[in-house]
């Protein structure tokens, strides 16, 4: 479905910030795409939905191709309208708008206003929470129901693949846990997900191939259950291993023994 | 008897002044209106505002007196039709002139400094404004209007059929953004305005966006150009001062709010108003100065940015705490 093929991303011709990155969305599929700050998980999602100009970003070389298609050279209009369609980081809703118009931008490159009405009627039954709130204020709507907003003005384009960059950033858990139901939904739904965090737990509990990602590249893929059962992904992403009951260390790793590690 | 006479006149006086002072706050709404649809859509400020304003009066001298198009072709229209139509095409030209510039000269700034840019609407305003001013040979010309000097009265009120044309163009005109702005390409517009990168990822064309905005722009610029430019109060026709009227109409921009479609309107209506009523009751006053009631709206806006910065209608950022 998505494939990204040695992918490398030049920021004002000087900054290198991916390095030869491929990845695989299948149809149908939750993949998530792990990684640190600065590991590079945003500029893919640029990358992808070609809003790289924005940030004065160049695709130096390699390939995204969707549907057999490449898209790499397509703007963002052309990417939605293709079926991808995201939720960006922070959610950037349009705060001064109404919740409903939010949802109408959402649909710009939908021009069948049957299909519409139906995805705006599917958006209202996923999330009660909107239908109560539809003449207000986006601005002045709870951060978790910003991220609702957000999701759901995504859908409003019909995607067949839906990004989200970092759905869980400043939620609380049980947000996040009602956040993490509505992408299995969506998924349930025929939407293929490729989902960008920092909260692994979250992303590796619900997803079905996992990418892990540093400097640029992955330096780690796998299904998610074998990623939740990897010593390096616990460590390092859960925070769950511990040696004799203590909790190790960053000091007491050899870094480059593990970059050896996440590289064989 | 005498100060009932008086007090009548009085009445009169005001009624006439506030008529005038709202056709002339109409205009100056139009040109607020164009100036903040293209700073609302594209964050960009328009200092090439009056130059276009002035094309858009001379290109109706231009089909409606000199070539007489459509006219020349419908003799059998009466001549407020033969006019009216000269003034669309003469708009719709505005607009495309509008969204030439913007392709060629603001679309390529996407991105960089909003002070490059500004500088650049800068130094369109010399070209247009020059080249108009070359066509018009440096004088006047007139733009063959239909209004004449006739005056209907309404009661103590004398308003003239321009002042009449000018209101209701305006009220037209606010009509019909209210509508595009619920359309689907105003809600982008809109969108585009608050967030232009949220936007594009949701496949708004924001070119698109920016080449609509300066094409209103120019056409809501036009219109305020060719009603600063007929019946009486424009009975020189558009000269090579007629760009100056944009100036006039900044104060109404900044009171009403920079982003503010319904400012625009309300900035425009406050400061017509203001100028023509201290035009009225303290141009007799001598150590005020003969231009004093051009200086109003400026005390007035500076009075209304100490109280709110944002002026009356403007948005003012949300912001989590």
């Amino acid at each position: 479905m998505l494939e990204i093929a040695n992918l490398e991303v030049v920021y004002n011709d000087v900054v290198l910030v991916l390095r030869g990155l491929s990845l695989e969305v299948r149809e149908g599929q939750i993949v998530a795409l792990l990684g640190a700050n600065g590991a590079g998980k945003t500029t893919t999602l640029r990358a992808v939905s070609g809003l790289l100009d924005v940030h004065e970003g160049d695709i130096t070389k390699g390939t995204i191709s969707y549907n057999g298609v490449e898209i790499h050279d397509n703007d963002a209009s052309k990417t939605v309208r293709s079926g991808i369609a995201q939720v960006m980081e922070g959610r950037r809703v349009f705060a001064e708008m109404t919740v409903d118009d939010n949802l109408r931008t959402g649909a710009t490159t939908n021009k069948n206003a049957t299909s519409v009405k139906d995805n705006y009627d599917n958006v209202m039954e996923m999330f009660p929470v909107l239908a109560t709130r539809r003449k207000d204020t986006a601005g002045y709507l709870s951060g978790g129901e910003q991220q609702m907003l957000a999701i759901g003005r995504a859908l409003m384009a019909n995607p067949t693949l839906l990004i989200l960059d970092e759905p869980s950033l400043g939620l609380a858990p049980l947000l996040v846990a009602q956040i993490r139901d509505v992408i299995v939904d969506i998924n349930k739904q025929g939407t293929s997900v490729l989902l960008i965090e920092q909260n692994a737990n979250m992303a590796l509990s619900i997803a079905d191939y996992g990418y892990i990602m540093e400097t640029g590249k992955v330096v780690m893929d796998g299904d998610a259950d074998k990623l939740l059962g990897d010593e390096d992904v616990q460590e390092f992403y859960l925070g769950l291993h511990t040696e004799g009951g203590r909790r190790k260390s960053f000091r007491d790793v050899k870094h480059y023994k593990r970059r050896k590690r996440w590289l064989s | 008897m005498i100060a009932q006479a008086v007090s009548q006149s009085g009445v009169d006086k005001f009624v006439n002044a506030l008529g005038s002072g709202v056709a002339l706050g109409a205009i100056y709404a139009l040109l607020a209106l164009g100036f903040v649809i293209i700073f609302k859509a594209t964050q960009v400020v328009n200092f090439a505002h009056g130059a276009i304003a002035a094309l858009g009066a001379y290109l109706v001298s231009y089909f409606a007196v000199t070539i007489n198009i459509p006219g020349r072709w419908m003799t059998f229209a009466p001549d407020w039709l033969q006019w009216s139509l000269s003034a669309l095409v003469a708009v719709l030209l505005t607009a495309v002139v509008g969204m030439i510039v913007e392709r060629i000269t603001i679309r390529p700034m996407i991105g960089e400094p909003l002070f490059a840019i500004a500088m650049i609407t800068l130094g369109l305003d010399l070209i247009i404004r020059t080249t108009t001013n070359d066509l018009l040979d440096n004088t006047n010309a007139g733009l063959g209007d239909p209004f004449g000097l006739e005056v209907l009265t309404f009661g103590a009120l004398r308003l003239d059929a321009a002042q009449i044309a000018t209101i209701g163009v305006t009220i037209v005109v606010v009509l019909l953004l209210m509508w595009f702005f619920r359309t689907r390409t105003g809600v982008a517009v809109r969108a585009t305005a608050f967030d232009q990168e949220a936007a594009m990822a949701q496949g708004i064309s924001v070119g698109k966006v920016f080449a609509i905005a300066w094409g209103i722009g120019a056409a809501l610029a036009a219109l305020g150009g060719i009603f600063s430019s007929v019946g009486s109060r424009g009975a020189a026709g558009v000269s090579p001062f007629t760009a100056l009227i944009a100036f006039r109409a900044f104060p109404a921009i900044i009171i009403g709010g920079l982003d503010s479609i319904a400012g625009a309107v309300a900035g425009g209506m406050i400061v017509g108003v203001l100028e023509v009523m201290a035009g009225t009751y303290l141009g007799g006053i001598s150590w005020l100065g003969t231009g004093f009631s051009g200086i109003v709206p400026w005390l007035v806006m500076m009075a209304v940015l100490l109280v709110k910065p944002y002026g009356l209608f403007g948005t003012e950022e949300i912001r989590r705490v």
